[in-house]
Parts: structure tokens; sequence; C-alpha cells
């Protein structure tokens, strides 16, 4: 079986994180309806290989849809209809005929950890399994690697089989992103992550992304303005269905901003 | 202030008051509540008549031995009259059977359909019409199996009678099949969108989703859906009068005719005496049908209560 996915996987060296980085994302003149109403509009955006790019803004913002629209979760809601460009690798998105092997290289974390009512063990082999590995000892490699690397191993090594779905908020939230691991994806998103974890765990993870960072490209989609300043090293500040700027995050947080409503909001005046 | 507080003494004294209004909703709650019992009392009114119908041939003609296990359903013979249902079990579950052959992948095909797949009109005109076959009554399916499928079967198969199996399965699986796929559909429809999101995030395929994640969600519901169509496939018994052939058989082929547990009652409980062993007997055969039917849909019932839990 020819793996649908190689002609989107490029070859991800050691690249540091500069402004010479190669483009992982490009966006251009993203507009996102959902029916007469518009969730996003005008954003035009590049995101780089190896880097934390953040997303802050309050409830509303258009946040989510931004995430849907790069691995074409508009197909999952027929309401939903997205304009512009995206280009993912330099590919044209919206020209892909096997979105599938699109979905496969970005591996998402939703706000709600999703276990899928399959053992710890199957949820993680899932994906392994859909790209047709079947032999039971690289899955057993690929399902420990990637529950290390969530930091769940240790708390779940000795029971693999039982339910995904019974472990606690923070521990199925580390499951779902060991789950995207094992995609061994190009692009990771993660959408509000920690709303249902504890605090301990969510610096447990935010650990887990600074590594991650040197394999991937990470979407940080988040409500909690620190977050994004601990881990991001570019943000960007959605408000009212608008992409109101893009800096370096250091920039944002010290005043260096382009517009007043940026720095209201960072410094908690609303949202 | 004196003024106001007599006028709140006076208020208390409302809190006593059984006006109108506190009788209708006393009626209302009785005649609400034994509306609500009305099912169970039915229930036990059911199951004590027949068993005491039965009760006099379950104490003196009655054998185990002979009952459920002898070939022979001879209660007319005058010198030496047969009680054996063996016949008539092996009638009814070979129809059921091959009923669920037929009706499960059509139940379950259309259950995806209608779940994953159809949007918007389609779906709903569809979920319309699945309830409308439901609803179509069994001896129009009788009548299809005397007339269609008989003609056909002896046509295609080049068999002298087209009353058999085969005619009854296929009509009994068709009947099952709308009811098995509303609640095989609700099943699936139980399953959380997050689920099938997730998947699709993954990579997965519209199928691979419905396949690897989708079904074994729903799995409890969707057994309860065909546990709920065997219960029905026991408990028909016009369409099965009509289209078995009823003739008192354990059958060797699809093409032999048999005769089913229901179909016996409803055809010679007219004209048995009241009293007479052979009537209670058919009254026992009852008994049996209904312990077994309960069963089924008390198993069906735990089963699809246990995801709604879950």
């Amino acid at each position: 079986m020819v793996n649908p996915n190689t002609n989107l996987k490029v070859e991800a060296e050691e690249v540091p994180v500069a402004e010479e980085a190669p483009v992982k994302l490009e966006i251009n003149d993203l507009t996102i309806k959902y029916g007469q109403h518009t969730a996003l509009k005008g954003v035009n955006l590049e995101i780089r290989e190896h880097e934390v790019f953040g997303i802050i803004g309050p409830a509303n913002a258009g946040k989510t849809s931004f995430l849907k629209s790069i691995n074409r979760m508009d197909t999952f809601d027929t309401n939903m209809s997205v304009e512009g460009q995206i280009k993912f690798n330099g590919l044209d998105i919206q020209d892909l005929k096997n979105i599938y092997a699109l979905r496969s290289r970005i591996g998402v974390v939703f706000p709600l950890p999703v276990g899928l009512p399959l053992t710890i063990y199957e949820n993680v082999a899932l994906s392994p399994r859909l790209r047709g590995i079947n032999s039971k000892s690289e899955l057993d490699v690929i399902v420990e690697r990637c529950l290390t690397r969530a930091a769940l191993w240790d708390e779940v090594k000795d029971r693999l089989n039982s339910l995904g779905s019974l472990l606690s908020g923070g521990q199925q939230q580390r499951l779902t992103i060991a789950r995207a691991l094992s995609q061994d994806p190009d692009l990771l998103m993660l959408d509000e992550f920690s709303i249902a974890v504890d605090p301990v765990t969510t610096m447990r993870i935010e650990d887990v992304l600074k590594e991650l960072k040197k394999d991937m490209t990470i979407i940080l989609v988040t409500n909690l303005v620190q977050q994004a300043r601990r881990l991001a090293d570019r943000t960007a500040f959605f408000l009212e269905n608008e992409c109101v700027e893009v800096g370096n995050t250091e920039d944002l947080f010290t005043g260096e901003v382009k517009d007043q409503r940026t720095r209201d909001y960072v410094e908690g005046k609303f949202g | 202030m004196p003024e106001a507080s007599s006028t709140k003494l006076a208020s208390t004294a409302d809190f006593d008051r059984r006006d109108l209004d506190w009788y209708i909703d006393k009626v209302v709650q009785l005649i609400v509540f034994f509306a609500g019992i009305s099912a169970i009392i039915f229930i036990i009114g059911i199951f004590v008549f027949i068993t005491m119908e039965g009760l006099g041939f379950l104490f003196e003609d009655f054998t185990f031995k002979e009952f459920f296990l002898s070939p022979f359903w001879e209660p007319s013979d005058e010198d030496a009259p047969e009680y054996g249902i063996l016949a008539l079990i092996a009638g009814t579950a070979s129809v059921t059977g091959l009923a669920m052959i037929v009706a499960i992948p059509f139940s379950l095909g259309a259950a995806i359909y209608i779940g994953e797949f159809a949007t918007g009109k389609v779906r709903e005109t569809l979920k319309v019409l699945v309830e409308l076959l439901a609803a179509i009554p069994s001896v129009v399916w009788g009548f299809i199996g005397l007339s269609i499928m008989n003609p056909l079967i002896i046509d295609l198969f080049d068999v002298p009678v087209g009353l058999n199996v085969l005619n009854a399965g296929v009509i009994l699986g068709l009947m099952a099949a709308p009811i098995m796929t509303s609640i095989a559909e609700d099943a699936l429809k139980a399953v959380p969108d997050r689920y099938r999101e997730a998947a699709e995030a993954l990579g997965a395929t519209r199928w691979q989703v419905i396949f690897k994640t989708v079904l074994p969600a729903a799995k409890n519901g969707l057994l309860g859906a065909v546990l709920l169509g065997v219960g029905r496939g026991f408990g028909e018994t016009m369409a099965v009068l009509m289209a078995t052939g009823h003739a008192v058989n354990i059958p060797g082929s699809l093409f032999d005719p048999v005769r089913a547990l229901t179909a016996t009652i409803a055809a010679e409980l007219g004209e048995t005496a009241v009293g007479s062993p052979h009537y209670q007997a058919l009254f026992t055969i009852g008994i049996f049908l209904f312990i077994i039917t309960f069963l089924i849909n008390l198993t069906a019932d735990l089963i699809v209560r246990g995801i709604r839990k879950g």
C-alpha cells in the first residue's frame, strides 16, 4: 500500500526558529462564514516551521474556526464555508484531492479531552493502524513512545487495556496529545487544551510542548494570555472575527504593539 | 405596622385552602398514576390469565419430555393425542433466524446511511418512511408472502410450493428491518459528535470513522436493536401463518414448509373446546412464548439502557 501522505511530508531538518525559517503555513485573505454569519474575515499571516505560534483572544473571536479551516474540518460542517487561500508546505489545501492525507499530517487537541471509547492502547494505535501499520511490535513501540512523550506512560503503562474514556480529565487530555503524536504530525494544533485540566497537569503539558517544538510546528490557541507568553514565539491577537495583529510574543507583552486593543487585552482591561 | 402583619396572617391561612385548582391537580395526578401503572397491571393480568387457562394441562397431560422434545403435534388425535412442540419451535427458530440474516445487513446499512451520511431533507424523509414501513400491518406482509413471494419462489427455484422457511424468513426480515433500523439509528445518534471529529482529525476516512469509532461506541445499542428484531420474529403471527405453509415439520432445507408457535395458537384456538386439553395446551404454548419474548425484550432493554448510562 502506498502511503498517500508522503507527498505532503517535508523533510524536517533541525531548523532554529528565526525570521528566515521556512514557511509552514501561509494564510492569505482567509474568510470563514457559517451561513450568513462571518466568523473570521480577511486574515493574512504566516506560520514558520518549528515555532510555537500562539493565538489569543476572547471567546467567539474566530480562533477555533481558524483551526478548523486548516485541517479542512469544514467538510464536517455543511454550513461552514471557507474563502481565501491556505498553503500548507506550499500546497494550496483547497486543491487537495485527499483531505484525509492532509488531516493525518496535522495533530489536533480539542478543548475538552476526547478519549475515544477504545482502550488506552487502541486510542494511540488507531492512527498508525489507519496508516496501515498492523504489526504488534511496531505498534508497541509507537504507543510507548507517544505516551512517554505526552508524559502519561508512567501512569498508564500497567493498564493499557482499560478504556481511555475512564481516565481523569487531565490524563485524557495527555492521551489526546499522545494520540495526536501517534500521527507523527508536521503540525500540532492545540485548541485551549487547558480548559478542563488542573494547573499542575497544564504545566506538565506545557513542558511537553516545549520539547515537541523541536520536531514540529505548533499552533497554540489559548484564552490564557500568560500561557501564550510562556510558550509562543510569535502570537496573533484575534478580536471580533478579525486578526488584529501578529507579532513576536515578547513585543506584544512589553507594549510594543501596533494596535491599542492588543495592549488593552494583554493587560487584562477586557476579555 | 399592625395592618401589614394582619395581611400576613390572612395569607398564611391561604396555605391550607383547597380550591378548584387543588382538586384538579389531585385528580389529574391520580389519572396519570393509573395510566402509568396500567402497563404493569396489564402485563401481570395477561400472564395470570394465560397461566390459569393453561394450568389444567400443565398438571395433567403435560410431560416436559413430550412437550419440548416430541416433534409430533397431534392434539386432535382421538385415541392418543400428542402435544410435542419441538417442530413448532424449530419452525419459529428457523424463520426468525433467516429473518435476522435478511434484516441485520439491511437495517444496519440503512441506519448507517440515515445516521451518518444522509443530511437535511433526505435524512428527514427517510426517517419518516422507515417509521411508515414499520407501521405496515402484518397481514399485508402475509399477503405479499402469499401472492408475490410464493409464485416467485416457485419460478426461481423450481419447487412445487413457495410457502416455506425462505418465504416467511424473507417476509419477516423485511418486517423487522424498519423497527431495527429506527433503534440502530438512535444508537448511532447517541454517539457524541466529538468522537467523529476526533477520528476525522486523525485523518480517518468516513468509513474508517464509522467502522473504528462509531460502531464500537454504539455496539450495545445495535445489539439491542437486533434483539428487539428477534423478539419481533418470535412474536409475529399473521405474516408467518400465511407464508410458512403451516405444516408441522422440522425443516431440512429452506424450501420446507414449517409451522410457527404463534401461528399454531392463532389457527387452532378458535376450533377447540374451551377447557379441553388441546385448548389448555395452546395456552401452555402461550406461556412459553410469553416467557421467551419477555426475556428477549428484557435483555434488549437492559443492554440499550446500559449505553445510555455509560
